[in-house]
């Protein structure tokens, strides 16, 4: 485990760079028609952001 | 082929074993091997969360929305990202406090007010009834539908009798339980370990059911993503769906997405999972990723399963809200519709369970006791045990919210899709985000804020939400919605002050929390808190801190014995005696030993806060102590404690700069050492060097008489002449070092006495008038008559004299020279002034003379005329005596060596 407040200061950073992804004007980008690997391309991006931001918080508090 | 009684059966059976699991967790905890202490369990319990509506409800948003039911799920996500930073301070509060439930948070943070705890708990259990209807409706709907199977049409709603109405006794079964999970037997820290493995389990059911209707859907019915999507794209009412905004505003999606990220921590349930059964505080650090990866699976098939169902259900006909059961059952899959129904019962379960609970306890601590307390009703106050009596109305509160939310499902319910009901809940949970997030970080948030500010958004909640909610279904006349009431159009509830053009949600969202947060700051800021709410305010906002403990304002008296009665009413006989001994353990000494001080009334608090919550447990305490009001004296008290520690550090600082001041001091006292020493072995060389040169002189004679014998004898007469001129210098250099060092080490002896200066001189006179006729140098003396006499040591300063006068002679011309001796008398002191006409000194050399060794002029070619050491010695002597000896000069107009000494009786120090 590193400096608690570094921890701290990098789970903010993810929290807020999770309200940009999830936010308006990158959602506005992402709703259009078509698809990805057959998958609609908002859906897509929805779940891999989720999944990227998910795990991006693994590693900082497991310390990795 | 599926009976109603089959069903019911499964469920039951389901249920049991559900009950089954929590009470092997119970009986593993008491074994001391908890199940639940680890993060993963912590995680799943966490996913309470997810309920009917995750579970039914989404499907049926995403029927209409598309991706428009995320939010929901993303706000917790982004939330859980936090925990560490921000649940982990509630948490940390939670146990330092006992904390029970988010009323008594709440009431504990603002000077345990019992008031405030109150009007939480009618906060939350008004506002969470809708919420609960949700769970019956969707638990009655999926039942209904499965006893009619295969057939999936939703019939049209009719009113059947209560008794024959199958939500109602949804209600009764999840009653019963919910008592036998949380309200069998009262726990002093409010734990269900039993509860939350239970949950736990419920969340793995429900999540390997909608996993598997999902994987069925998607591969069974329709060959993947790509097939299932293709057609969703292929079909101009579906279509629209794939890119929802637009009909989905991204205001609304944003104030979702914000207000379910305040729901996950504030809704009582998760309060109580979150908080209140946390095990241990490393366990948020895991869950803030580990239940965002459960959140994501759960909602990974919602939108394939909605798609799907608008495809295979085109005609119409059946509810979206059902399609997640309809789906397997219109397929033939009758296993998979069942395991798919325990799968929603699961969800369902799960929350009305825990919800229950935590309301109880709410309803139990901060609103029922309370006002029994205080009013003294039913004998409260004097009944010795009041457990059983405690558990009742913890098991009556239980059956009373599930009612409440079956009336609600009965009258206004059916009204709503599932989303629309349970966003209503979370609008008003909502409401204690200011007070709560306020009140772990700004001091300045008073009870009087946090009642302002509650009551303000509960009122605009009710107004704007709850009531047309009941107008929608025909309770209140629909003309309040659609004209505003008495035809009032700036008070149509969906468009108060003609605020419309809003989500319904989000218009009562931003009112409800504007109206809140600006009463409880204006408030706050406006009043003074009392001293209780100043210390909790510092014991939460500072709880991270390191060093802070619990601050302690208690001012009253009691004895142990009444402490221990009143823990018994509650707690029973014997964890009250646990309790103390407890206590006792922690402070060192016998049980028996124990005295009724502050920190055991505290304890005494804390253990019953457990079981009453913090604001009851105050109250009882405070009527065994006779706790004076906190009156002028005590407030001084307190102050001065502060005042205390503020004058501690002060003198820390104080101390701290009379250290660096020593250090200093030091620092100079070395440097000082250090220059002595080298002085030292200045000294050493030159007088080495100063020794040598008449020993070298000595030697070198001496040599030249032994080797030749037959040296003539005026010759020989002359040498042995040298040498002993030279062995004379040579004596009186040692003997002068001697002397000096003996000064200056304070070792040499004084024979003071009251002297005559004039006589002295005189003396001196005699003494050098050989040495004067020798060089035919003029001597001449004046002493003024009627000298006052003055202390010193006679053969000191006739050895001053001597110097002053020999050395006068010495640098006078021979015939011309002339010295005169002055004595004088000035205030205080008498004044002996040397005065000769000789070659003078340079002013540049007026301190140097008085240096050891120091003789001015040309040493190399000049034959050195003294020891230079009669000056430094002279001027030793006479500061030793109190006096001065200084020199006024020119180079070559001759020289005034002055020395003063103190009249006898004028006040000079001791010699």
């Amino acid at each position: 485990m590193r400096d608690p407040s570094t921890v701290r200061a990098r789970l903010v950073a993810l929290f807020l760079l999770g309200a940009v992804l999830f936010g308006y004007p990158l959602l506005a980008v992402f709703n259009l028609p078509g698809t990805v690997f057959g998958v609609p391309v908002l859906y897509a991006y929805l779940f891999a952001a989720w999944a990227a931001l998910v795990a991006l918080v693994a590693m900082v508090v497991r310390g990795d | 082929m599926l009976q109603p009684w089959a069903i019911a059966l499964v469920s039951l059976a389901y249920l049991g074993a559900l009950f089954g699991i929590a009470y092997w967790a119970d009986k593993r905890a008491d074994a001391g091997r908890s199940v639940i202490a680890n993060p993963l369990v912590y995680a799943l319990s966490l996913s309470v969360y997810a309920t009917s509506w995750t579970f039914y409800g989404s499907v049926g948003r995403a029927a209409s929305d598309g991706v428009g039911f995320l939010p929901i799920y993303i706000g917790p996500m982004l939330a859980a990202i936090l925990f560490w930073v921000v649940l982990r301070k509630i948490v940390r509060i939670s146990k330092a406090n006992r904390i029970t439930s988010i009323a008594d948070f709440v009431g504990s943070r603002y000077g345990k007010s019992g008031l405030l705890a109150g009007l939480v708990t009618v906060i939350a259990v008004v506002g969470i009834v809708p919420y609960i209807s949700l769970q019956l409706k969707a638990v009655s709907a999926s039942f209904g539908l499965l006893t009619r199977y295969p057939d999936v049409a939703t019939p049209a709603h009719a009113t059947v009798p209560i008794l024959a109405d199958n939500a109602f006794w949804v209600a009764i079964v999840l009653a019963a339980f919910a008592i036998l999970f949380g309200a069998r037997h009262l726990d002093a820290a409010e734990r269900h370990e039993g509860l939350v493995a239970a949950i736990a389990f419920e969340s793995l059911v429900k999540l390997a059911a909608f996993l598997a209707v999902g994987v069925f859907v998607t591969f069974g019915v329709f060959g993947g993503f790509g097939d299932l999507f293709g057609h969703a794209a292929a079909s101009a009412r579906i279509a629209p769906l794939l890119t929802p905004f637009g009909k989905v505003s991204y205001a609304d999606w944003t104030w979702l997405v914000a207000l379910s990220m305040l729901a996950v921590v504030f809704l009582p349930r998760q309060f109580q999972v979150a908080v209140v059964e946390n095990v241990d505080e490393d366990h948020l650090r895991q869950a803030s990723w580990m239940f965002p990866t459960y959140l994501l699976a759960i909602n990974l098939f919602v939108l394939p399963i909605a798609v799907a169902g608008l495809i295979r259900f085109s005609a119409g006909g059946v509810d979206a809200d059902t399609f997640v059961l309809a789906l397997p059952m219109a397929e033939g899959h009758q296993w998979l519709a069942l395991f798919v129904f325990i799968g929603g019962l699961s969800a369902a379960t799960g929350m009305v369970i825990v919800e229950t609970v935590a309301l109880s306890t709410m309803v139990s601590n901060d609103l029922v006791m309370p006002l029994l307390l205080r009013y003294g009703a039913l004998g409260v106050s004097r009944r010795a045990d009041l457990s059983s009596f405690l558990l009742a109305i913890r098991r009556g509160a239980i059956v009373a919210v599930l009612l409440l939310g079956y009336g609600y499902f009965r009258f206004a319910g059916e009204a709503y899709a599932l989303v629309a009901i349970g966003l209503i809940s979370f609008a008003a949970v909502a409401q204690f985000a200011p007070v709560i997030l306020g009140g772990l970080y700004w001091k300045g948030g008073t009870r009087a804020g946090a009642l302002a500010g509650l009551a303000a958004g509960f009122a605009v909640w009710l107004y704007t939400l709850l009531l047309p909610s009941l107008a929608r279904s025909g309770w209140i006349a629909p003309s309040f919605v659609e004209q505003g009431p008495w035809g009032v159009a700036w008070l149509k509830p969906y468009a108060l002050f003609g605020l419309a053009g809003l989500d319904t949600i989000t218009h009562s969202l931003l009112l409800s929390l504007l109206a809140n947060a600006g009463a409880y700051v204006l408030v706050s800021v406006l009043g003074r808190p009392g001293p209780v709410e100043q210390a909790q305010a510092v014991a939460f906002v500072d709880a991270m801190r390191r060093d802070a403990g619990p601050i302690r304002v208690w001012r009253g008296e009691t004895t142990v014995e009444e402490l221990r009665v009143l823990l018994g009413r509650f707690l029973g006989r014997a964890r009250a005696d646990d309790a103390l001994a407890e206590y006792a353990r922690g402070r060192g000494v016998s049980p028996d030993a124990l005295a009724a001080e502050p920190g055991l009334v505290e304890h005494a608090e804390r253990s019953l806060a457990g079981a009453i919550g913090s604001a009851s447990a105050r109250v009882m305490v405070a009527s065994v102590v006779r706790e004076e009001a906190l009156g002028l004296e005590q407030v001084m008290d307190i102050l001065d404690e502060t005042s205390q520690v503020i004058a501690y550090s002060r003198e820390l600082e104080d101390k701290k700069r009379a250290l660096e001041a020593a250090t200093a001091e030091l620092r100079a006292a070395n440097e000082r050492l250090r220059e002595l020493d080298r002085m030292k072995d200045d000294f050493v060389s030159t007088v080495s060097h100063e020794l040598r040169t008449p020993l070298t002189s000595i030697r070198a004679f001496a040599e030249i008489l032994a080797d030749n014998p037959d040296t003539p004898a005026d010759k020989r007469q002359k040498f042995i002449g040298v040498i002993l001129k030279e062995t004379e210098r040579l004596t009186r250099l040692i003997n002068q070092i001697l002397d000096l060092a003996k000064i200056e080490s304070g070792r040499a002896e004084w024979h003071t006495e009251a002297l005559d200066l004039g006589e002295l001189v005189r003396e001196a006179e005699g003494a050098t008038d050989a040495l004067f006729r020798e060089k035919s140098v003029r001597l001449s003396t004046e002493v003024a008559a009627g000298l006052p006499k003055v202390d010193a040591d006679r053969d000191r300063l006739m050895q001053v004299m001597l110097n002053l006068l020999s050395n006068s002679v010495k640098f006078c011309e021979p015939e011309t020279g002339l010295v005169r001796v002055r004595v004088a008398c000035e205030p205080g002191r008498v004044r002996v002034d040397v005065v000769d006409n000789g070659v003078g000194v340079a002013p540049e050399h007026h301190e140097r003379i008085f240096e050891k060794f120091r003789q001015v002029g040309d040493t190399l070619t000049d034959r050195p005329q003294g020891t230079g050491l009669g000056l430094p010695i002279s001027r030793q002597i006479v500061r030793h005596l109190g006096g001065e000896l200084w020199v006024e000069s020119e180079a070559g107009r001759g020289a005034t060596f002055s020395f003063t000494l103190p009249t006898t009786g004028s006040g000079r120090r001791e010699a």
